[in-house]
């Protein structure tokens, strides 16, 4: 995993919640056994006007005018801002690979599906949560401002306004650790792995029916 | 005095970290087509091997046709993914059971239905609905693909301990309300977020009622409630299904086995972080009319009316699900015509799912009105046992279709789907926007209800037939 310190750069908002992995992405593009290129697929159902298929050739496609991300001013956006319960929903790691793929590094949000949110630590997309009235303020500023964006500092847990406004985030001492570092979580795991056999052989003994 | 979850979780830390963060220890490691070929891929590239191949049980699922199989998968995106699946689990010497094989079927059946998922287990899947092992007191939950890897690798996770939440549902349900129906009303009251960051138990006189089929039922749809596990504790129940299953300990062990998982409960008076009373009685059978499983009503109910809410953001919500769906505010829920009738996925494809839809639908025949209706057994040893009942026939004479086993139009990544603008019942667990295909739209009940919406052709208390 690449090291992730920190961004700062334009917010496109997406105002709805409950967004499901689903929306983010459809289901016949988990048919590729790549890691790569799900990002021309993000949202395909809202961004596009006619039906997606794998391979086909974004200058075929046709766009959705009406779609947010779609908009001229939101082109290029680094910040993803969007309402609670974001990535609910299926378990595919297809949703935060889409979402950076496409440039996305963070997500503003009140709140995340469990599986999604911990997906998203996993390859170094950060998905920030805070509070509702902070997303709602956001969301008024973005639509008012054009050219809006925000700067995250994930070491001081940060996110700072144009107008200097500093919003603080939680985040587990764990995953701040992995991200900054970018380190490799199975190599990490693997320090363990006399604990882990030793662990094992014991669980063999007491409960050996788990073993055959 | 201790939980469920707490029973499952101190019994497989390896190490504790920072944070309640802690390395857990992964007994099962079911594995499908889908979220498993970049994490094959990453393994190999780091030059790991797996650490435990006997704790790995593979199949192709989501991906399979579901009608004549003989000439393969057609689509040669598909075909690959099972064929990238066979070829890794050949490689590697995992235990796969291959498209053609009795024993394939989706992964959240077989893995019970082989005794593979067994009574205080850490069960693991690339697949949001491995909460359904819950059933068996299993601390179960889905994983993403850099977590299908890491487990792989390690046979550990780091993971964070949940907040406990009990679920305690009492009094008898209705006849013609099912596990289904209670599963969809908890999800109705709690919202699809009520659940996040909980591990659920499941508990009272309703739910040892319930048979393991009906139990899978609930705690698969667990994650529609927002949380990653459901789990229900260990009962004579839960032990004379498992009882001479191939992969089930045998003989002495067999006894051993059996008095450890009986301490599978939460004691008496062991706390939880959150406490939810459902009163079973209550309960009617329910039918979604939005985008989400927590847009739900009972079938005697009408279509909500956006004018009545004042939350500028709900009010939006649902105004978007009514638009999606075609539906009209305040009509009622029996006025909603039918175009496919679906009745498989990881949620109600059981024996008990199809023999309930074919008590419905026997001596009828589906309405003009409805273009397909399918029946999608959930593994090839349930298709087998329905046809031994004749369960088969009687669908078949319904006007219904009767497929082989897969995941299938649950999500439509198969030649199953709906085409923008059809309107199915569905006995699956989401009706999120072009989860069944591109515009098309769901409405989730139970088998029972798919099967009484079928014969009618629109939806119909089922306890009147």
């Amino acid at each position: 995993m690449e090291k992730f310190i920190g961004c700062k750069g334009l917010v496109a908002p997406l105002d709805r919640a409950n967004i499901d992995t689903d929306a983010i992405i459809p289901k016949q593009f988990l048919k590729s056994i790549e890691r790569s290129g799900f990002g021309r697929y993000l949202f395909d159902e809202w961004r596009y006007l006619d039906h997606g298929e794998p391979g086909k050739e974004v200058s075929q496609r046709i766009l959705n005018p009406d779609f947010i991300l779609n908009q001229n001013r939101f082109q290029g956006a680094k910040i993803l801002l969007t309402r609670a319960n974001f990535g609910c929903g299926s378990s595919r790691e297809h949703a935060p690979w889409a979402l950076q793929d496409y440039g996305f590094q963070v997500i503003l949000a009140p709140s995340y599906a469990d599986i999604f949110f911990n997906n998203s630590f996993k390859i170094g997309l950060l998905p920030i949560v805070l509070k509702e009235n902070i997303v709602d303020q956001i969301f008024r500023e973005v639509n008012l401002n054009v050219g809006y964006s925000l700067a995250v500092n994930l070491e001081e847990q940060t996110v700072v306004t144009p107008a200097g406004e500093v919003h603080t985030f939680d985040i587990d001492s764990f995953r701040k650790e992995n991200l900054l570092n970018g380190l490799d979580e199975i190599g990490l795991t693997l320090q363990y792995a006399s604990k882990i056999k030793s662990f094992e052989d014991k669980r063999r003994i007491e409960q050996p029916w788990l073993f055959t | 005095m201790q939980t469920l979850y707490n029973k499952l979780w101190k019994d497989h830390v390896v190490r504790d970290g920072a944070d309640e963060t802690a390395l857990i220890y992964i007994d099962r490691h079911l594995v499908h087509e889908v979220t498993s070929p970049q994490a094959f891929e990453s393994l190999k590239i780091a030059g790991r091997k797996p650490w435990r191949l006997d704790s790995v049980l593979a199949v192709a699922d989501h991906n399979v046709p579901t009608t004549n199989r003989t000439n393969g998968i057609s689509d040669p995106i598909s075909r690959l993914q099972v064929e990238t699946l066979d070829q890794n689990c050949e490689e590697l010497g995992i235990t796969e059971f291959k498209m053609n094989d009795l024993r394939q079927g989706i992964v959240h059946v077989i893995g019970p239905e082989q005794g593979a998922t067994l009574p205080g287990m850490t069960v693991v899947c690339g697949d949001s609905h491995t909460s359904t092992h819950g059933a068996f007191a299993c601390l179960a939950f889905g994983i993403g693909t850099s977590e299908v890897e890491h487990v792989l690798a390690t046979q550990c996770l780091s993971i964070k301990k949940a907040l406990e939440m009990k679920i305690l549902v009492e009094g008898k349900l209705c006849p013609g309300v099912t596990a289904k129906d209670v599963a969809l009303a908890i999800i109705g009251k709690i919202g699809t977020a009520g659940g996040t960051g909980y591990a659920i138990e499941f508990s009272g006189g309703t739910i040892s009622d319930l048979s393991m089929e009906a139990r899978m039922t609930l705690c698969n749809m667990a994650i529609e409630a927002g949380a990653r596990a459901g789990m229900i504790a260990v009962d004579d129940t839960t032990i004379e299904y498992i009882s001479g299953r191939p992969f089930a300990p045998k003989g002495d062990l067999w006894e051993k086995a059996v008095s450890y998982w009986r301490t599978l409960r939460s004691d008496e008076g062991a706390k939880f972080d959150h406490v939810v009373n459902i009163d079973a009685t209550q309960i009617k059978p329910q039918v979604t009319w939005g985008t989400s499983p927590e847009m739900v009503t009972t079938v005697d109910g009408r279509v909500p009316n956006p004018l009545k809410i004042t939350d500028p953001v709900k009010r939006n919500d649902m105004q978007r699900a009514l638009d999606y769906m075609g539906l009209v505010p305040d009509m009622l829920i029996s006025e909603i015509y039918l175009d496919k009738v679906f009745i498989g996925s990881c949620t109600n494809s059981r024996i008990e799912d199809l023999r309930a839809a074919a008590e419905v639908v026997k001596g009828r025949h589906i309405a003009k009105n409805i273009g397909l209706a399918m029946v999608v057994p959930g593994s090839g040893l349930v298709k087998l046992q329905a046809e031994e009942e004749g369960l088969d026939k009687v669908f078949l004479k319904a006007g219904f279709e009767w497929r082989e086993p897969g995941c299938s139009m649950c999500l439509a990544m198969n030649d199953d789907y709906l085409s923008p603008g059809e309107r199915c019942a569905s006995t699956s667990n989401r009706n999120f926007e072009g989860r069944q295909g591109q515009a098309g739209r769901t409405h989730l009940v139970s088998p029972a209800m798919a099967a009484a919406a079928a014969i009618a052709g629109h939806f119909t208390d089922v306890r009147n037939i």
